[in-house]
């Protein structure tokens, strides 16, 4: 039996990794995929050609092991705690792209779209405060 | 723009589903209390057996390849929060397909993040 700060404690240590990778992950998959250009999907010879583009590109594959950390973590979170709770806490992960985007890719961010992030992570902000488990522990 | 919504509606419903799937799975195998790297590696092998695993991973690779899609044709700010969407398609599948009770408290904050997500899909310009 785990105590409930304990089950807090290790549930917020693996949220924190997950919101570290996943954004990170994420960034870096968008550098490779503009290096390489957009996609068209009419074009099944196009599809293959990026295919082999994509295995080349090594922001794709840092941001593929970026994620898999993430994976990892959430995978961990999940087996004890709900997922409505996981994934809304996790999502703190999308201000932290909106700011790696901003600042590392350069990407212009209107106020709108600033304000959007904002309400999210108020939105998160509210959703973190619920139990981490409301199902029967068997 | 039609196939980058076709897209962004895979990254959100195969993801969702793939997520759900994984959860139910992983709950399966129970909680895990020891995090040597021995007992993850069996934690991880049991997860392996799980036929849910399996569909969940199908389907959030089908999610990964659409993400990766529309990251070709826009903006990480933008892609990344419009796929936060999945957040009311989450804390509607945990609670039908998982059980899990979702407070009042927690749709306020759904609905907020929601309503976040409009704010950046109309700040594109």
């Amino acid at each position: 039996m785990t105590s409930s700060a304990g089950l807090h404690l290790k549930t917020f240590v693996l949220i924190f990794f997950m919101i570290l990778f996943g954004p990170l992950g994420n960034v870096s998959l968008s550098k490779g995929m503009k290096t390489i250009g957009a996609i068209s999907l009419h074009n099944p010879a196009d599809l293959l050609r990026v295919g082999v583009q994509i295995f080349q590109s090594p922001f794709l594959w840092l941001g593929v092991l970026l994620l898999l950390l993430f994976f990892v973590a959430y995978l961990l979170v999940l087996s004890w705690a709900d997922y409505s709770f996981v994934q809304p806490a996790g999502s703190v992960a999308y201000a932290v792209v909106a700011l790696l985007a901003h600042f590392l890719l350069k990407e212009p961010i209107s106020p709108t779209r600033w304000a959007g992030v904002c309400v999210i992570c108020l939105g998160v902000l509210i959703v973190g405060h619920t139990s981490p488990r409301t199902t029967e522990h068997k | 723009m039609a196939w980058e919504t076709v897209l962004l509606l895979l990254i959100v419903f195969a993801g969702t589903s793939g997520e759900l799937c994984v959860t139910r799975a992983m709950k399966t195998i129970g909680e895990v209390h020891d995090f040597r790297p021995s007992s993850l590696l069996r934690v991880m092998l049991r997860a392996i057996q799980v036929p849910w695993m399996w569909l969940g991973v199908a389907l959030m690779a089908v999610a990964f390849f659409s993400l990766l899609g529309a990251l070709s044709m826009e903006n990480v700010s933008f892609v990344v929060p419009v796929t936060a969407l999945s957040y009311a398609a989450g804390a509607l599948g945990g609670q039908v397909f998982l059980g899990e009770r979702v407070s009042r408290r927690r749709w306020l904050g759904v609905l907020l993040v929601c309503i976040g997500v409009t704010l950046v899909f109309f700040g594109r310009k």
